[in-house]
């Protein structure tokens, strides 16, 4: 793996990607962007609230990261292509983080409006990154209709559950011709080094880092499990075995008497 | 009568975006916005002429924290 991670051209030094969610102050978003390294940072859409004191805007620039925005809360593919279409309007970015949702109580992803929309935003020049099912047969699709990378998740939305499947994750991983970003599920730093031992290429990570008891300390920990990832992948785990194998030799033991 | 973000609002025949977004103490120069007419984005560019018709749905919106 290189030492860089490039989606849709842009060469990126971190394969953290942030999520700002979360978060209670701006004050600690800040502080989490600079433990964990990352360079790209979601943000939401939402009605603008003229009486909000301070913006998650103001922080993303003070940083110097780039925003990624999202289109979560969306039900529809037409939601979706508008809710894009509105941050593209407001950031200046034609890169979109696409989600669309089919359930309120898990929030999975609804493959076909997902499919639809993805198509559409790619017609329409965006850079798409769709937060997807651990399919590998839609990331394919998602990949085949221009997609710049896919974000399959480990397990749902804020969950915490970590990679429910790794088996599906490493299909997609061997399938895969642009990046596999694992969005979704990383409770800790454990579940971003296996992410990445799994041959991942990035883990985009939210509530893990922003719910946890100290962010900061966590946005760090995570940076280094994904790095720890990256190493153990390169380096070549040994195989799995039923039964022990000796790591001290069997010759030479002494014999005592009795 | 317009509805902003939901909300029935009372504004003179003929105003534009700008007009609104001035009225609700937005700065239209300020970075991060985006306006919807009737479900269709109005560009910024166009902000200064683009004349709200009564009845019309207006979203503002911006980016704020999440996932």
């Amino acid at each position: 793996m290189s030492e860089t991670l490039t989606i849709a051209g842009r060469e990126l030094t971190s394969r953290l990607l942030l999520g700002t969610g979360g978060f209670t102050r701006l004050q600690t978003l800040g502080d989490a962007i600079d433990a964990s390294r990352a360079e790209l940072v979601t943000v939401a859409m939402r009605r603008l609230d003229p009486s909000a004191e301070g913006s998650v805007l103001d922080v993303i620039a003070d940083k110097g990261v780039q925003v990624l925005p999202n289109t979560a809360g969306c039900f529809t593919a037409r939601d979706a292509v508008r809710t894009a279409k509105l941050a593209r309007e407001a950031l200046g970015t034609d890169w979109v983080k696409l989600e669309v949702i089919g359930d309120e109580r898990t929030l999975l992803p609804d493959a076909p409006e997902l499919l639809a929309a993805a198509e559409e935003l790619v017609d329409d020049g965006f850079v798409v990154l769709p937060y997807t099912n651990d399919d590998p047969v839609l990331a394919r699709r998602l990949e085949d209709v221009g997609c710049a990378a896919v974000m399959p998740l480990g397990s749902p939305i804020g969950s915490g559950m970590g990679i429910a499947n790794p088996a599906n994750l490493t299909l997609i991983v061997e399938q895969a011709g642009v990046p596999v970003i694992l969005d979704a599920g990383v409770g800790t730093a454990s579940d971003a080094a296996l992410a990445m031992e799994l041959g991942c290429d990035a883990v985009l990570c939210a509530s893990a880092i922003s719910r946890a008891l100290d962010p900061v300390a966590m946005a760090r920990a995570i940076a280094l499990g994904v790095e720890a990832g990256v190493l153990a992948r390169g380096a070549g785990r040994i195989e799995r075995r039923t039964h022990a194998r000796p790591s001290s030799p069997l010759a030479g033991m002494p014999e005592f008497a009795e | 009568m317009i509805f902003v973000n939901g909300k029935p609002h009372d504004m003179p025949d003929h105003a534009t975006i700008s007009e609104l977004l001035a009225g609700l103490s937005i700065d239209p120069e300020a970075p991060g916005i985006a306006v919807a007419v009737d479900s269709e984005i109005a560009s910024r560019g166009a902000w200064a002429s683009h004349q709200v018709h009564d009845g019309a749905h207006v979203e503002i919106v911006t980016a704020t924290q999440g996932g």
